[in-house]
């Protein structure tokens, strides 16, 4: 309901309300159960992410409050009013204690490693034109060469670190940091899309010189 | 009396250094005061709204150095609202046109603007120093105000800040003529940096010992920075990702050899993992540690890294070092000093990273602990019992359950005992930070035991005022307290009014404290400044006495009511 509202903050948030309970002093907390009465969350505009709601969270933080004549020291309930649900971790005010400037840059990492992808440009010999492909998808070179061979039709061949790719006309290279054409398989995964640039599915008789065996 | 000649007497002084000394030392006599106040150079000002600026340069004319403070702590998890304050260009405005000659000014939580760093950087020929820490309201333009006009700048230190980023050329305005510069950090700039700015600035800086970059600087411009500047004490890596097959990895390697200087490192803001044995050459020398921005790096990578730093007195980390992690910081780094494990992801209680195990073999293998910042999915009152027989040399004890109200899970207990073991083993202990069930005995404990407590935070803690009390009446070196959400009220809140003058300040927020409480203690004492924060558009404060606040804040000052509250502060 909040969502479909324009944004715009007008607070019905009523100030003052005589309830004559026997209790020495008003609280919030009435005044919040009391507005539950009346829906007034429904109808209140405000400006904030839908789900959001920070007046009413904060509140129902409180713990329900202690019988004001008992001062003993007796415990009381620690968790939240029964009326309202506790609230989520996430959504406590200012818990867990951590500053925003850390709490802004881990969240950055997070967004960036789930959407900032690793794409790069692979060419095939005598196809038209390049695709993309985003590195970060794939766990390792299996699935990767699954992905190529998909793509452009081919079969990559057996790798050996001898040898290299055996069994087809085709070689997966790639341009590392340096500017240097390398074979494809021989580094670590982590390494390789760490240091490759662009792909090129190179044809068997320009690979001889990466090691192929056709 | 005196029995020396006034110079004898300021020579003397000359020696006293610390803030604490000096401020007893004025009090001695009228002719101690007067040396004193001419002699001093620095001046610490916990609280901005304590004094007025003119008062400051009225007392002490010698002004060298300042340091100021503006928002109160909880600020930094968002309680405190935008624009409450601590705003430092009166500040700047009152000294430029004065004539101090400040040299060095540093400032925490505080409101900065382009024009006051503008106004700074022109007003103050021999301007040497400028450290920002967790402030805002300024833009990467001040910051080249502050590059263009200082022309003796010897320190830029950006911690933490959340500064706008106009890109780029504020680097660039460093002038030719700049060679004196000992420390940069702009970790915290988000932007792009002229990175042959910021190596030509490196090259002609010759005592430049402190370098911390930000995520844009690359590593081979950090393998070529570190060429330039082998005698770097302290370094912070902005991004460390390449293919370490590649010759600018192999360069960077022999480089890093050479730097056997660099006590300190930090930064990791990019990372690849498999590039970080290059760093375990200097793993060896380091003294401090910081990872805790390096998300990139798992446990294992941490772990591996860790091995390596024998001499290591201070390290922050991410907590997905595990408690397995922890173990090996254990037998690894015994001169450990301080530890401060930050949650890599504060929201998720699914994946426990470390728990009460960590903690304890902490405990048990660094017998040098004297400060700790702990971010962990549980604890217990065993646990912590064992710590407490361990370490009996905390200083710093921040402990944080991520689920603010999480009982022992063993025992379902609260952690009352736990907590009473490290204050009443821990004699020295200064500041402490509760978490975690609690009931008004872990209060009890707290004031009988810990006396030399200076700064307490706590929240969701406690049953009653008794806890709030026992707290006030027991420590007696108390200087911050700061609570929330916590059912303690107006009967805490006035039982002895007095003793917050002899504090810094108080916060509470979402207690149960009423405006009329409010009102009375602020009536009662004309030294405080009660501040009610009413962020609710429409409650209006003359209405009800009855009505609970949700926050507030009360500190001592000698110069009563601020002028640049904003309408959400009440002042009583």
């Amino acid at each position: 309901l909040i969502a479909t509202f324009p944004n715009i903050y007008i607070s019905t948030t009523v100030q003052y309300i005589d309830l004559s309970i026997n209790q020495s002093a008003i609280n919030l907390q009435s005044i919040m159960v009391f507005e539950k009465d009346l829906n007034l969350d429904a109808t209140e505009l405000r400006l904030g992410l839908p789900g959001s709601s920070e007046e009413s969270l904060r509140i129902s933080n409180k713990r329900a409050l202690p019988d004001m004549n008992d001062d003993s020291g007796v415990a009381v309930a620690k968790k939240c009013d029964q009326e309202t649900a506790p609230p989520t971790k996430a959504q406590v005010v200012g818990w867990p204690p951590i500053r925003s400037y850390r709490k802004n840059s881990l969240q950055t990492k997070k967004t960036e490693a789930e959407t900032g992808g690793m794409y790069v440009k692979v060419s095939m010999d005598g196809a038209p034109y390049l695709r993309k492909i985003d590195l970060k998808v794939y766990k390792g070179y299996p699935e990767l060469f699954k992905a190529l061979e998909d793509m452009f039709k081919f079969k990559v061949g057996k790798y050996s670190e001898r040898e290299g790719y055996n069994g087809s006309e085709f070689v997966p290279t790639y341009e590392d940091k340096d500017g240097d054409w390398m074979l494809v398989g021989d580094v670590p995964w982590e390494m390789f899309i760490n240091a490759c640039k662009r792909l090129r599915i190179v044809r068997g008789s320009e690979a001889r010189g990466l090691g192929c065996v056709v | 009396m005196n029995y020396f000649p006034d110079e004898v007497v300021e020579h003397v002084f000359d020696f006293i250094t610390s803030h604490k000394d000096r401020n007893s030392v004025s009090l001695v006599c009228k002719s101690w005061y007067k040396i004193e106040r001419y002699s001093r150079q620095r001046v610490f000002i916990g609280n901005c709204y304590s004094i007025t600026p003119q008062r400051l340069i009225a007392r002490f004319p010698g002004l060298k150095s300042l340091t100021l403070k503006g928002k109160p702590h909880f600020a930094d998890f968002n309680l405190v609202p935008h624009d409450w304050g601590g705003f430092v260009d009166p500040w700047i405005k009152a000294l430029a046109k004065s004539r101090i000659g400040l040299e060095e000014l540093r400032l925490k939580r505080m409101v900065v603007s382009d024009d006051s760093l503008e106004l700074l950087s022109k007003s103050f020929p021999n301007f040497k120093s400028l450290v920002l820490v967790s402030c805002e309201g300024f833009t990467t333009d001040g910051v080249a105000a502050i590059a263009a006009n200082c022309r003796f700048l010897r320190e830029l230190d950006l911690q933490e800040n959340e500064v706008e980023d106009h890109r780029g050329h504020w680097l660039s305005c460093f002038p030719e003529s700049c060679t004196s510069l000992v420390s940069l950090n702009f970790a915290c700039l988000k932007g792009e940096i002229n990175l042959a700015s910021l190596e030509r600035l490196v090259a002609r800086s010759p005592n430049l010992k402190s370098l911390r970059l930000n995520r844009v600087v690359p590593l081979d411009t950090l393998q070529k920075l570190l060429m330039r500047a082998p005698q770097l004490a302290d370094l912070g890596i902005g991004s460390y990702v390449d293919d370490p097959s590649s010759e600018v990895f192999s360069k960077l390697k022999a480089v890093i050899q050479l730097c056997n200087s660099i006590r300190s490192l930090s930064g990791f803001l990019e990372v690849a993992p498999c590039c970080m044995s290059a760093i375990y050459p200097i793993c060896e020398n380091l003294t401090f540690l910081n990872l805790s921005y390096a998300p990139g790096l798992q446990g294992n990578d941490l772990t591996k890294l860790v091995q390596h730093c024998r001499k290591l007195q201070r390290l922050w980390i991410l907590d997905c070092i595990g408690d397995k992690g922890l173990g090996v910081v254990a037998s690894t780094c015994k001169e450990l000093q301080e530890l401060r494990v930050f949650p890599s992801d504060p929201f998720d209680a699914g994946n426990a990273a470390v728990t009460e195990e960590g903690l304890v073999l902490i405990s048990a293998g660094c017998p040098k602990l004297n400060s700790l910042l702990y971010f962990c999915h549980q604890m217990t009152n065993a646990a912590l019992i064992t710590v407490a027989k361990n370490c009996t040399n905390f200083i710093r004890f921040r402990l944080c359950i991520l689920d603010p109200v999480k009982a022992d899970p063993v025992t379902n207990q609260p952690l009352d005992e736990g907590f009473g073991a490290i204050v009443r083993s821990n004699k020295s202990l200064k500041r402490l930070s509760l978490s975690g069930l609690l009931t008004d005995q872990v209060f009890l404990y707290i004031g009988m035991y810990a006396k030399k407590l200076e700064m307490l935070s706590i929240a969701f803690a406690g049953d009653s005022n008794k806890g709030m009390l026992y707290v006030l009446n027991g420590c007696k070196k108390l200087r911050k307290l700061e609570i929330r959400d916590c059912p303690f009220g107006d009967v805490a809140l006035l039982e002895d009014m007095g003793k917050y003058e002899t504090m810094r300040s108080l916060w509470m927020s979402s207690c149960e404290v009423t405006l009329g409480a409010c009102k009375t203690l602020a009536k009662k004492m004309p030294s405080l400044n009660v501040e009610i924060i009413n962020e609710s558009e429409h409650l209006e404060f003359s209405l009800d006495d009855r009505l609970l606040v949700d926050k507030m804040y009360l500190y001592r000052t000698l110069v009563g009511h601020r002028k640049d509250k904003p309408e959400y502060v009440l002042l009583l």
